[in-house]
């Protein structure tokens, strides 16, 4: 089963959440560690469609460890086991019989540096459309368009589409990153971080970015930086030592948290 | 002022040391020009170069058939030794296991230190015989009877491959270690399999430093003599184009000077120089093709 099969199959039977709308991601007791060493404790959050969810939090609190299991990016790591469940849609993405390399296609993820392959603008959009079976011309240029224009990209590079996306600008080139995700027609998009490597300026255009992606994707977000958050996040959850302290509509984390630590961190007390 | 003066002789020390490496490139440059120029003016370069007999004893000195030799078996070698190496490397920078690459590289470090000569004797017995009962069996009917020995191209060729793994496997790994991480896991994440990030990203990513890899296992394979004299059968003969050839006795260029210098006399003694002069050439060809791929390398990357 896809994961598209698996959510139309989840969206009858899940009747909860609430204001109606079933939650895309929801992760349950879940559990993670490196070798011994464990980095997640008990993390349950639920992440509503279409809307954007921050993770945030001191360095080294688990959140991009925790971005990283919803596309199963830690088992690109040795040592790595984990417990509790990951549901996208319904069903358990640590399922033996999920196959990672459908779900990829359907969790796309912008990474905190920016990292372009080493070819052109257009392959590197094409690259994904491509490895999954897309030969035809034609469409290949329609994708590389459409995602372009969708990362708010194409009237920057639309007459250097064959020179090489190592010679964009760092922001440039994280836009190109997101457009390369937006290409394979993702549900879900996760960003670890994307605008720490980059200049205000282009800070700024990547959160326009996400604020108008929220409209046709389900966006997690980590950052280490709470006005971002508070910019452009619906949702907020508070991670320190591993453990979710918090987690609630931006607007409440931000004026009346609930927990002292939440209220010390967005402070600047620490972190 | 002591320390001073110690930097001072440290540096001296460096500088002198530097430079005899580069003195001895040129000296031994010089003095393989001087001693094998003279017969090049003497017969003509074209006779020299393209004369496809040598014949020391009645003063015919044609380097072809050793140019041929060499470049045949250098050719085959790569074609065999290189997708082998180049597999290895990827297989134990992207699949193997610690404890299986901790039994491989080691393993590949050993080959690398086995002298040529053990691996002419394993090719002289093993390599050479299968080549020889196939040569007389199967084949026996549409080679000729002087193909049918087993010392030939291809034996020399299977040795060579095995002798420049190291070489080839080495670099390789560096090369491909040296691509970012960030360029699998964002192809990773894009929903690509294991095997596609390999070869539509990690593989051209590392393109220049795998054809450096390549390179200078050519180099090593033009340069080896031992062993290649111990399975090629070291015929001044042209082989045969076709694949017949593999099954050709043939001699290398390195194979020439080594078995003929001990009793030559002085024309004959500069034809070898001459012979040394050619694979000199070769390898400063070769060498210039690989420092011209590392600067594109360096540049890229700078970007």
């Amino acid at each position: 089963m896809t994961v598209i099969e698996l959510q139309r199959a989840s969206k009858s039977e899940q009747g909860q959440g609430g204001a109606g709308d079933v939650p895309q991601i929801r992760s349950k007791n879940l559990n993670l560690f490196y070798g011994d060493f464990q980095a997640l404790h008990d993390i349950s959050l639920d992440v509503p469609k279409n809307q954007v969810t921050a993770l945030i939090g001191p360095s080294g609190c688990g959140k991009s460890t925790f971005l990283r299991t919803l596309n199963r990016m830690n088992d690109l790591i040795s040592g790595v086991s984990i417990t509790g469940e990951v549901l996208i849609g319904g069903q358990n993405i640590y399922d033996k019989t999920v196959d990672v390399v459908e779900l990829r296609k359907k969790i796309g993820m912008v990474f905190q540096k920016p990292n372009p392959f080493p070819m052109s603008i257009y392959d590197n959009i094409a690259y994904g459309p491509r490895a999954h079976g897309l030969k035809k011309k034609s469409r290949i240029m329609e994708i590389v368009e459409r995602s372009l224009r969708q990362a708010a990209l194409w009237d920057e590079v639309k007459d250097r589409l064959h020179s090489s996306a190592m010679g964009l600008s760092g922001g440039q080139q994280q836009r190109l990153c997101i457009a390369r995700v937006l290409a394979v027609e993702p549900e879900i998009v996760l960003m670890d971080e994307p605008t720490s490597a980059l200049d205000p300026l282009a800070t700024l255009k990547v959160e326009e970015l996400v604020t108008e992606l929220k409209k046709m994707y389900t966006i997690v977000i980590v950052t280490h930086n709470m006005q971002q958050a508070a910019r452009i996040s619906d949702r907020t959850a508070f991670f320190l030592n591993g453990k979710i302290v918090e987690a609630d509509e931006t607007a409440k984390i931000f004026t009346n948290p609930k927990h002292k630590q939440t209220n010390d961190y967005i402070s600047g007390r620490f972190g | 002022m002591n320390r001073i003066l110690e930097e001072k002789i440290v540096k001296i020390f460096l500088f002198a040391a530097a430079f005899t490496a580069v003195f001895s490139v040129l000296l031994i440059g010089i003095f393989v020009f001087m001693e094998g120029l003279p017969i090049f003016f003497k017969y003509g370069l074209t006779d020299i170069l393209f004369g496809s007999v040598w014949n020391p004893t009645n003063q015919v000195y044609g380097i072809w058939p050793m140019i041929v030799g060499t470049i045949y078996v250098t050719f085959v070698a790569v074609l065999i030794g290189a997708p082998m190496g180049i597999g290895v490397a990827i297989y134990l920078v992207e699949i193997a296991n610690e404890r299986i690459s901790k039994t491989i590289i080691p393993a590949v470090e050993l080959l690398a230190g086995i002298p040529s000569v053990v691996y002419g004797l394993f090719g002289m017995f093993a390599v050479r015989g299968v080549i020889a009962s196939l040569s007389r069996g199967p084949l026996g009917d549409v080679l000729p009877s002087n193909y049918q020995s087993g010392y030939s191209i291809l034996a020399a060729a299977i040795i060579l491959a095995i002798m420049i793994l190291p070489t080839i496997i080495n670099i390789s790994i560096d090369a491909l270690r040296a691509v970012p991480r960030e360029y699998k896991e964002g192809s990773l994440a894009l929903g690509t399999s294991h095997w596609q990030s390999i070869y539509k990203l990690l593989l051209p990513a590392a393109k220049s430093g795998i054809i450096t890899a390549v390179i200078l296992g050519v180099g090593r394979a033009l340069g080896e003599t031992m062993a290649v004299i111990m399975v090629i059968g070291n015929t001044p003969a042209v082989p045969a184009l076709d694949w017949t050839g593999l099954f050709a006795p043939a001699r290398s260029m390195t194979a020439n000077i080594a078995l003929e210098m001990g009793y030559a006399g002085p024309e004959h003694q500069q034809a070898l120089f001459a012979t040394g002069i050619v694979l000199f050439v070769f390898i400063i060809v070769l060498n210039s093709i690989t420092q011209l791929l590392v600067r594109r390398r360096r540049e890229g990357g700078a970007k």
